[in-house]
């Protein structure tokens, strides 16, 4: 059997493999760096940042369901500066792509990150405009076009290195979302988000989270996210990084069928810390057995009825 | 650092009618990773449910051809059902070691208090300080009393508390607590482990007689390595820490004890 051509293009950005961890489940690197090297995978989606740091929600963040989570960890990072300080020199002593992944209470608070990081040599920024945690901004840029539109072009005016903007699945058509951003100027889009929902504990009456709702993610949300990305790849010409759910191979491939260019592995480390290594290898034997010479081929290829 | 090792269970035992003991093969995991008393495992339990469980470890020990780690469990909920009904033989993936447990050193002289399905993972800390420590061991009932003979065996005095009053003393650990330190403070520590409204008593007697305390907390996980930042608690200088990497074992005096 011929050997896979893995690697894929990112706006520019060269990935190794199209396999990247998604934002919020895989810290800096750290923790999932002690199981295997980092350099296995195609790139890394950073823990979501902020000009400043920020403590986050109140426990309990996490209660399970069925075939998913929800969390409400509300953005916990260490502020930006510290994250060029002390996490990019580690991250940048692996070959993988560094995306970092930013959320801001006003456009401008984007703009400084944007600098900022920049200047300090990430490959790629993602832009979070649909964190449906964070009261005071989050939810409002990514479900209203013009929020969008004028975060995107603060974020684009401020960088040096392509701007990914992440969308949320939280509303009525993300064609909309997706048209703003893309003539706003975004390089790439990234989706989905988490999607928001609630757990009862039917004996005590209370939300197991304290912040009552939270992001669902993992399994669960798969088939949204490739009806998303699909719906999205449609919609505007931009390179898809598409996520939700993926734990194989074969969710990879239906990603990328829809219309990714390459798929974040987030919720599934959580069950297995090897999950995005074994998704990049189910979906070259996906690809070899599709006898495609490059797994790039997979993308947009959905045959639809 | 954590590893993933499929363990074989060796050993499953019925303490009684809620809580299991089993003891894992767990590879080169105390040999070589340095698995201690305190820390956990992160368990999946099964193939439905997404998230793995955390599991601490109650006791180990260096074996060839493998090392042996003892869990304690009660069921709750799906998973630990589903533990439980695993046998003697069968596998399960485990996550380890995870956390840091308490900090002792072999001639400390331990005031051990636990509560509930909170008094096995003090269980090590008694053994690694032979017949030095005092126990306080807290049940509902004494239907849901275990591991007292274990506990007589390592330690140098043990107090039995009950809720309802049929086992050893009607009343709270903390009281029982009081009562020992009232006559003699003379301990390096007090190492409590159990629910959160207990370990808070705990905290207040201790610091009352001016014994250090370390307390073993427990939050919702998902990843247990420290990645997704889910198992927040927060400490009483405003920050959060988390349990599966910062823990579960705390200072007492660090923890936030009023929200
Ligand atoms: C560091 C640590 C050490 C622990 N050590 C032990 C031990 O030695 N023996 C023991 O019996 N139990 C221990 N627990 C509690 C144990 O993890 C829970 O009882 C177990 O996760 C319940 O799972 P379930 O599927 O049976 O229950 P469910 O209620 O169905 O679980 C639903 C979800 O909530 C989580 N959850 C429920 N209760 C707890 C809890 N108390 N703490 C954390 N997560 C919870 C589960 O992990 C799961 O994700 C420990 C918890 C922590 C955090
Ligand atoms: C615990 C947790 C924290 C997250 N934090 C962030 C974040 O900081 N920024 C962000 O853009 N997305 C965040 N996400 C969303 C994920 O990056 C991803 O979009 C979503 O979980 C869907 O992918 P999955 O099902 O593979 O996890 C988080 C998700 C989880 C589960
Ligand atoms: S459970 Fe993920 S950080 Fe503790």
């Amino acid at each position: 059997m011929s050997k896979v051509d893995l690697s894929v293009d990112l706006v520019g950005v060269k990935l190794k493999n199209p396999v990247v961890v998604a934002s919020g489940t895989f810290g800096f690197g750290r923790e999932y760096g002690q199981f295997y090297n980092l350099n296995e995978l195609g790139g890394i989606c950073c823990k979501g940042l902020t000009l400043h740091r920020r403590e986050g929600n109140p426990p309990p963040r996490i209660a399970e369901t069925p075939m998913g989570i929800l969390n409400s960890v509300g953005l916990q990072n260490p502020g930006v500066d510290a994250f060029i300080q002390h996490e990019l020199p580690e991250l940048k002593k692996h070959d993988l792509a560094i995306i970092a992944n930013i959320s801001g209470n006003t456009p401008e608070e984007y703009g400084i990150m944007c600098e900022k990081l920049s200047a300090a040599g990430v490959d790629m920024i993602e832009v979070n405009i649909s964190c449906p945690n964070v009261k005071a901004g989050g939810l409002a840029y990514g479900t209203k076009p013009e929020l969008a539109a004028e975060v995107t072009k603060m974020a684009k005016s401020h960088s040096t290195v392509p701007v990914m903007v992440k969308l949320s699945p939280n509303v009525t058509d993300i064609t909309e979302i997706a048209r703003a951003v893309a003539d706003a100027g975004a390089d790439a889009l990234s989706l989905i988000n988490t999607l928001r929902g609630m757990r009862i504990d039917i004996n005590t009456r209370r939300p197991i989270l304290k912040m009552n709702t939270g992001g669902l993610s993992g399994p669960a949300v798969l088939p949204v996210a490739v009806r998303m990305v699909w719906e999205v790849a449609c919609a505007v010409d931009l390179p898809i990084l598409g996520m939700g759910g993926v734990a194989k191979g074969e969710d990879a491939a239906q990603l990328m069928l829809a219309g990714a260019s390459a798929v974040a592995v987030g919720t599934a480390c959580f069950a297995d810390p090897y999950a995005p290594i074994k998704v990049r290898d189910g979906l070259s034997a996906i690809a070899a057995a599709q006898g495609l010479d490059k797994v790039s081929g997979l993308t947009g290829s959905v045959l639809p009825w | 650092m954590p590893i993933e090792q499929i363990c074989t269970i060796a050993e499953a035992v019925k303490l009684n009618a809620y809580a299991y003991s089993f003891t894992l093969e767990v590879g080169d995991m105390v040999t070589r990773h340095g698995l201690m008393a305190g820390q956990f495992l992160h368990i999946a339990c099964g193939e439905g449910l997404l998230l793995r469980r955390p599991i601490s470890v109650c006791m180990v020990q260096q074996e060839e051809p493998h090392d042996t780690a003892r869990i304690v469990f009660e069921v709750r909920g799906e998973g630990t059902q589903w533990l439980a009904e695993r046998q003697v033989g069968d596998k399960v993936n485990v996550l380890g070691p995870l956390g840091n447990g308490f900090a002792v050193a072999p001639n400390d002289r331990l005031l051990l208090v636990g509560g509930g399905i909170g008094v096995p993972p003090l269980l090590g800390q008694a053994a690694f300080t032979a017949k030095n420590a005092t126990a306080v061991l807290g049940f509902r009932s004494a239907d849901r009393a275990m591991l007292e003979e274990d506990y007589q065996d390592y330690c140098e005095a043990v107090y039995l508390c009950s809720d309802d009053g049929s086992l050893g003393r009607h009343g709270f650990v903390d009281a029982q607590l009081k009562d020992i330190l009232e006559q003699d403070k003379n301990f390096t520590a007090v190492l409590a482990c159990g629910p959160k409204p207990m370990l808070k008593n705990v905290a207040k007697v201790a610091a009352r007689y001016g014994v250090p305390c370390q307390v073993s907390l427990e939050e919702r996980m998902a990843c247990g390595v420290g990645a997704c930042l889910g198992c927040a608690v927060q400490m009483a200088d405003g920050t959060m820490k988390h349990v599966c990497k910062d823990g579960p074992v705390f200072d007492a005096k660090e923890v936030d004890w009023n929200v």
